[in-house]
């Protein structure tokens, strides 16, 4: 090799090294490693980076399992700590499987002095809900729940209410069972100085624990029930509804963010309170706090307490919830506290702060479209948080208050309702509502899932899915009296009105009359529609519809009978009529289109009115002509079928009873159960008042005590409701071009311009 | 390259030469070149693997370097024992919401470190292509920091997704070295397979400390609620699986499909028991693997094996059966949904993915497993209408949540970032939002009671300058009994509206308001002066409504407070000829608009006519001066699915004897332009929200033969 040429290569070789070393340092680190080359070789193909890394899951993952294996995997499965009660490992389903029975221990006994077992006005109230509901058996053996005798709502030690010596007297019962299968009731748990969440002062063992003020560690999650705090007035049945009446949009009010209440100086919970000072301003946000409570609030005072109080009594509570648009709920020594369920009924949007705390049946509400949440550790972005949120937020928050107080908050009975729907969702085979039915109106007490798995089925969520009804009427006809069929008798020409309408999907005939059944030529032709007549006169069908047979202890069949869900009635809609009721073809088919844009309601044709009367301080029944109605006889009127669902298997028995003894009343109390449900009176359509054929002379309507009997029905209803759900409706509709004067060749409904009122 | 080659090849010839001192020198050279040829190779692989370095950092102008190749090494001593977690953990405790007090949910990434053992040089995880995929994915979302002092959460970028992959001794202090750990605070910990032979635990063997843990195994004694996170096992066959139509309806052929390979034993006989029982025979079917043990076959466990392609096999049931594993997550879940499948699931406890949100009832069916001997029956039960909808939901929920690794992360992160900032949570509606229908809609007025009486309505006047008849107007409104207040809009800027002294004096409070621009939009502004919710939109030469006919109109609002209720009515009818809508002002027995001419709504209504009409519908009202009543029409219809409510027999707002030549509704041109609007519209609302009804409302005794002054509302007119 020449030297000249070596040299140039020497030289070209070393510059070569000399970029390599500057040039190169990056590869200094890199290992080598048969992984890395992988990598490396996918850069090549110019896929992803990601194309040539390996899977994080392979077929060993997902391979057959032995028995072997898995017998050595079940065995070094740790067990779930036995405190950590889950559904499936401390509840016995086998006796929830038919029905949910709620069995309630009879008080206790007297104790030596004679003295009755101390138990409080709200435990009462609960246990009558429980008694006088459809949940309640008296037979321990059909039980799925059991409900305690014993008062276990206040566990605070130093509290009048508390009970002593529990373990002793659970131990006592006769099917505790460590609890398993029942339910404790608490509103109140823990003392002086620590307030400690699970502290109940005895062991619940297996017991489900329905609970107010628990927190996200201590809750046994698809276990234990939230439930709010109530005070001691609380109502049974019924309660106050909502207070929010209007609906004014934007719904801001003259305070923004509003709160008045007890502060601790110091302890649990007090650091919270202590520093809502600095959140006042006296213009929109009003922040009120008294450490003027206890026997030693002098000695326990800190310097701001004087000024606090000057404030303070500067500011009605009251006041202060109906005038602002969101109020303060912060936690006091326990997590929850009264002013939730006020400031729902308020109408007020609570804002919480009270980090940890498991809102009420948290599980099933969702509290987002009622409640705003903040951060006791962030207490001074709370005036900025508020402000944000715009007027359709508020508006709609300010709605949903009322919807959730109104239907799971309002009183004892349905608090506890509620409760036990919660847990009977949890059942195997009980449907779980979607979280749509749960969160708007009218609620899970009011949808019963075993109706139908689909909402659709049901009237209320229509326009939410943007379903129609199902197309289609049934005809159900109630026989009452049986007259003889010809051709001029008032159900023949009946039968023949509704066989002409081109809605009608089926006729029904419900015959209950003493007389035997007309035979089957007797019958008009209703060609192509299906005519059914079932015999109910206390048979057996009746019974069979329905597991809570209508028929009594006296075998007399109930006039409810009408509404009992046949499964012949496959429509949505159910044309309810009397054997008398004397209506046109037209006539059915308007109001069933009427129907078919208010599904949830009642639309028919006689209507009455209710009223107060206040020189018997009682309601008062009237059939003559007024200027409005509250009533929709269901002699002639179109609903939906799942009310006859609802009216047979969720209406309290005491009032089937009172319908069933007086053999009258049942379409009083359907439109009492339909005003319940919807809030909305009912629809009447056309002129039309009378629609009995006034020729029968035996219609138990002639008889003089019936009316009266109305009346003390209607009073009795309203008592069990606890309220008069009935609303009052100041107009009718009528065809659109219904007695114009253009052509009646024009009209749709020729035949409605001839009826008369 | 090429000139190394020359330089080689020149080499032999210069071997002939034979110098002892030009040998020495050529051995040299040789090492030289050998030692230049070996640089030259390594280094054209750097290149090479710089350029598509170079090429990956321009696709993804993002700071962090996600480069696999050249993460540093980090060195540790594993750490055997086993303090796990902090059970106790909760949001309120375990999270440093300070660190989050920034408008937004912000997340910072580690970059990618290579953890090795000390002594014996193992490394402690495998990167998998999942786990690089979701570091890739939350860099690119709109929650990356690069800077982690503004983060509020960590993503450590050591892949932990599965314990099988890992070293679980090493991966504490492999999380434990990160600058920020601090014990795990704000940290997230992505896992799917948590747990290993024998015992499976359900959450991953690793010191964690307070880390939060986006899981895919967790049962719910280690979820820890509020602050883990559930989340799906993602199957890498759904990414390789080409999506096909699915085949929809509850007419699929078979009731079940069960295709999960792990199934414990006992189960997986329950059902082959189930099977053998003679009506599931038909409706059942079963599937193990074939004997190639390849994950997208199945084959049936007959004798003669049948093959099918997995998971598109799971297309054929209208239920697939999911059991329990020896871990509680299993991928079987998403390659269900992937196929449209109802999930059926039979793990007791399992913490479904993304439970805090999703409302599974919807979508799945969950059957103990001590019922399952029966639960076929169950299935049997539910009707083929509930079967379309959860197969809709099912859809939109995989769609939506689960259909690749993007969706899996976005949604686990937005379920963080609606905790630490709830006023941007969604409502569960909205998470579970399906529009089974475009008809499916949220009525905002859900207040089901009736509008108190006495607040009354505000009457809103939009006037030019007519005032003769608007005086008149005002003070025919003045004694309606129901009437609040007076809201007088004057569209005119080129005159000064009269001095409000030379207003009718009334007894009702009366505002003026002059408007900069003349637009019809102006009569549906919600101006804060109007203090009722009803409001009556009026206008200025409206004079023969009765006060009877006002105050029942509003009476009747008051029980329908979310229509509109009017008093003229219009219908819209598809013309077949044409194929548009065609605008009607005849007499007809079917209405579906009221003229806003005179008619109640909500005050809401203004708000959302103002500020939330569909695309440009508000402008192009403004612009052409008409159509705004089509437009409110068409918007309350359109979120409510109701129909408006005539009231009276009242169809026309002029009596014969004012006639008035220049009104423009007497224009032909007028209401070709107002058919013209329907089709507008309703191609804007992708649908035709008017309902048509054959109904109107009057007074209970309208018309009835009893004594007027008995009569609430009795001088009711007509036409």
């Amino acid at each position: 090799m020449q030297a000249k040429k070596r040299y140039i290569l020497v030289f070209v070789s070393c510059a070569f090294l000399a970029y390599c070393y500057f040039g190169g340092y990056r590869l200094k680190g890199a290992p080598h490693r048969p992984r890395r080359a992988q990598h490396e070789s996918a850069k090549d193909g110019g896929v992803q980076p990601y194309a040539q890394l390996p899977s994080f899951m392979g077929y060993e993952q997902r391979q057959p399992l032995s028995n072997e294996s898995t017998a050595v995997a079940v065995a070094a499965k740790k067990k779930p700590p036995a405190a950590a009660c889950r559904m499936e490992t401390c509840f016995d389903f086998t006796k929830c499987y038919d029905q949910f029975l709620v069995y309630v221990y009879p008080p206790e006994p007297l104790n030596s002095l004679g003295a009755a077992p101390p138990s409080s006005a709200n435990y009462q109230k609960i246990l009558t809900a429980i008694q006088e509901s459809r949940y309640h058996t008296s037979d321990p053996a059909a039980a799925c729940l059991f409900v305690l005798g014993i008062d276990t709502l206040d566990r605070d030690s130093l509290s009048e209410d508390y009970v002593r010596n529990v373990p002793s007297r659970l131990a006592r019962l006769p099917h505790w069972n460590n609890g398993r299968n029942h339910i404790i009731f608490n509103l109140y748990s823990g003392t002086w100085p620590d307030y400690a969440e699970h502290s109940l002062g005895f062991d619940a063992g297996e017991a489900i624990l329905a609970k107010a003020s628990m927190s996200v560690l201590q809750m046994r999650h698809g276990f234990d029930v939230s439930i709010p705090l109530f005070h001691k007035q609380f109502p049974l049945r019924a309660g106050a509804t909502g207070s929010v009446q209007s609906n004014n949009f934007p719904a801001n009010k003259k305070y923004l963010l509003a709160f008045k209440g007890k502060r601790y100086v110091h302890g649990i919970g007090s650091e919270t309170r202590n520093s809502l000072f600095h959140l006042h301003n006296g213009r929109d946000m009003v922040m009120v706090t008294t450490c003027r409570h206890g026997k030693s609030w002098r000695e326990l005072q800190d310097n701001r307490c004087d000024e606090d109080n000057r404030e303070y009594d500067r500011y009605d509570y009251e006041t202060l919830l109906q005038n602002s648009t969101f109020c303060l709920v912060p936690r006091g020594r326990r997590l929850g506290s009264f002013r939730f369920l006020e400031a729902l009924q308020a109408g007020c949007i609570p804002v919480l702060l009270s980090n940890a705390w498991v809102l009420p049946f948290e599980s099933k509400i969702d509290w987002k479209q009622a409640a705003i949440w903040a951060d006791e550790r962030l207490l001074l972005q709370v005036p900025d948080i508020v402000r944000s949120i715009s007027a359709e937020r508020i508006f709609a928050l300010r709605q949903q208050t009322q919807v959730l107080w109104e239907r799971y908050f309002g009183s004892i009975e349905k608090i506890v309702f509620t409760t036990f729907e919660i847990i009977r969702e949890r059942l195997p085979d009980y449907p779980v509502r979607s979280s749509l039915v749960w969160n708007s109106a009218p609620g899970a007490l009011l949808t019963l899932p075993t109706f139908a798995d689909s909402s659709r089925f049901m009237p209320f969520l229509l326009n939410a899915m943007g379903v129609e009804p199902r197309h289609n009427y049934t005809a159900v006809i109630y026989v009452q009296i049986g007259a003889a069929l010809g051709p001029n008798a008032a159900l023949y020409k009946l039968v023949r009105t509704i066989t002409k309408s081109q809605f009608v999907d089926r006729i029904l005939v419900l015959w209950a009359a003493d007389r035997p059944l007309p035979l089957k030529k007797r019958w008009p032709p209703t060609y192509h529609i299906p005519l059914h007549v079932i015999a109910l006169g206390g048979s057996s069908r009746g019974a069979a519809a329905s597991p809570t047979a209508q028929t009594g202890q006296e075998g007399r069949p109930s006039i409810s009978q009408r509404f009992l869900p046949y499964e012949e009635i496959q429509t949505d809609a159910v044309l309810s009529l009397d054997e008398d009721a004397i209506l046109n073809t037209d006539e059915l088919d308007f109001a069933y289109t009427v129907w078919r844009d208010f599904p949830e309601r009642i639309v028919g044709y006689p209507a009455r009115a209710h009223f107060w009367d206040d020189s018997k301080n009682a309601w008062g029944y009237t059939s003559k002509w007024t200027n409005y109605y509250s009533i929709v006889l269901t002699g002639a009127a179109f609903y939906h079928r799942y009310y006859n669902y609802l009216y047979t298997n969720w209406l309290s028995l005491l009032l089937l009873k009172t319908v069933q003894q007086s053999s009258n009343c049942e379409d009083i109390l359907m439109n009492l159960l339909v005003s319940h449900v919807t809030r909305k009176p009912p629809i009447k359509v056309t002129q039309r008042k009378g629609y009995k054929d006034r020729e029968t002379g035996r219609s138990p309507w002639n008889d003089p005590d019936h009316f009266i009997q109305r009346q003390s029905c209607l009073n009795t209803f309203a008592a069990v409701f606890g309220y008069m759900p009935l609303i009052r409706s100041n107009l009718r509709m009528d065809p659109m071009l219904y007695r114009d004067p253009v052509s009646n060749l024009r009209k749709k409904y020729r035949q409605i311009e001839l009826v008369g009122s | 390259m090429h000139r190394y080659k020359c330089l080689i090849s020149i080499e032999p010839r210069s071997k002939t030469m034979h110098h002892p001192k030009e040998q020495i020198l050529n051995c040299l050279t040789y090492a030289l070149l050998a030692i230049v040829a070996i640089c030259a190779v390594v280094l054209l692989c750097d290149i090479s693997s710089h350029r598509d370095r170079f090429f990956y950092s321009k696709k993804d102008p993002v700071v962090l370097d996600l480069t696999i190749s050249h993460a540093p090494e980090v060195l540790l001593r594993p750490d055997p024992e086993y303090r796990g977690r902090n059970v106790n953990c909760t949001f309120w405790d375990c999270l440093n919401i300070y660190k989050c007090e920034h408008d937004t949910l912000k997340v910072y990434i580690y970059p990618l470190q290579e953890f090795l053992d000390e002594k014996s040089d193992k490394v402690a995880n495998t990167l998998s292509s999942e786990y690089f995929q979701i570091l890739e994915i939350v860099l690119k979302s709109r929650y990356y920091t690069s800077n982690p002092n503004e983060a509020c959460l960590f993503l450590p970028s050591l892949d932990l997704l599965n314990q099988d992959m890992f070293d679980k001794n090493l991966a504490g202090p492999a999380l434990a070295s990160l600058n920020f750990w601090d014990r795990g605070e704000n940290h997230l910990i992505f896992n799917m397979l948590p747990g290993s032979a024998p015992a499976y635990n359900t959450i991953l063997d690793v010191n964690i400390d307070n880390a939060i843990v986006l899981g895919g195994g967790f049962d719910s004694w280690t979820y820890r609620p509020g602050f883990d996170v559930s989340i799906p096992v993602w199957s890498p066959l759904v990414h390789q699986t080409n999506s096909i139509p699915i085949h929809n309806g509850a007419h699929r052929k078979y009731l079940l499909v069960a295709a999960q390979l792990n199934l414990l034993p006992q189960y997986a006989r329950t059902l082959t028991e189930l099977m053998s029982t003679a009506n599931n025979a038909e409706q059942m079917l079963l599937l193990g693997p074939c004997d190639n043990n390849q994950l997208k076959s199945r084959c049936t466990l007959t004798q003669h094996q049948k093959r099918w392609e997995y998971p598109r096999v799971l297309g054929r049931g209208r239920f697939c059966f999911i059991g329990r594993s020896l871990r509680v997550g299993q991928p079987d879940l998403i390659e269900i949904m992937s196929q449209g499948c109802i999930p059926v699931i039979a793990i007791d406890n399992y913490v479904l993915p993304f439970e805090d949100v999703i409302d599974w009832s919807l979508a799945a069916v969950r059957v103990r497993e001590s019922e399952l001997h029966s639960f076929i029956r169950k299935l049997e039960s539910i009707s083929n209408v509930k079967v379309v909808e959860m197969q809709k939901q099912v859809q939109w929920l995989y769609s939506n949540y689960f259909k690749d690794l993007k969706s899996i992360t976005i949604t686990a992160l937005e379920i963080l970032e609606s905790r630490i900032f709830p006023l941007l949570a969604r409502s569960s509606r909205q998470w579970n939002l399906v529009r089974q229908n475009s008809h499916s809609t949220f009525n905002p007025l859900f207040l089901t009671s009736l509008a108190p009486k006495s607040q009354g309505f505000t009457a809103v006047i939009l006037t030019y300058d007519r005032v003769e008849s608007l005086f008149l107007l005002i003070q025919k409104l003045a004694v309606v009994p129901s009437l609040q207040s007076i809201l007088v809009i004057w569209n005119n800027q080129k005159k000064m509206p009269p001095h409000l002294s030379t207003f009718p004096t009334i007894s009702k409070p009366l505002k003026i308001i002059q408007t900069r621009e003349n637009k019809l939009s102006n009569r549906f502004y919600p101006y804060p002066e109007i203090e009722t919710e009803a409001i009556l939109t009026i206008d200025d030469d409206i004079i023969m409504l009765t006060s009877d006919e006002l105050d029942f109109g509003y009476e009747v609002w008051r029980e329908f407070p979310d229509h509109i209720v009017g008093f003229p009515s219009r219908i819209h009818i598809w013309d077949n000829a044409t194929m548009r809508w065609h605008y009607e002002s005849e007499w007809t027995n079917q209405i579906s608009m009221v003229l806003t001419g005179a008619a109640f709504h909500h005050k809401y209504w203004s708000h959302m006519y103002t500020y939330a009409m569909p695309g440009d519908i508000k402008h192009w009202v403004d612009d052409h001066m008409n159509c705004e009543d089509i437009a409110m029409n068409f918007l309350v219809a359109n979120i409510t699915n109701n129909p408006p409510i005539k009231v009276t027999p009242r169809k026309k707002f002029k009596c014969p004897e004012c006639t008035n030549t220049e009104m423009l509704s007497a224009d032909l041109n007028h209401m070709r332009e107002r058919s013209a609007c329907i089709d507008r519209f309703s191609k804007i609302y992708g649908r035709m929200p008017l309902r048509t009804v054959e109904f109107r409302a009057d007074p209970v005794l309208f018309r009835d033969n009893f004594p007027d002054k008995l009569k609430r509302y009795n001088d009711i007119g007509s036409l």
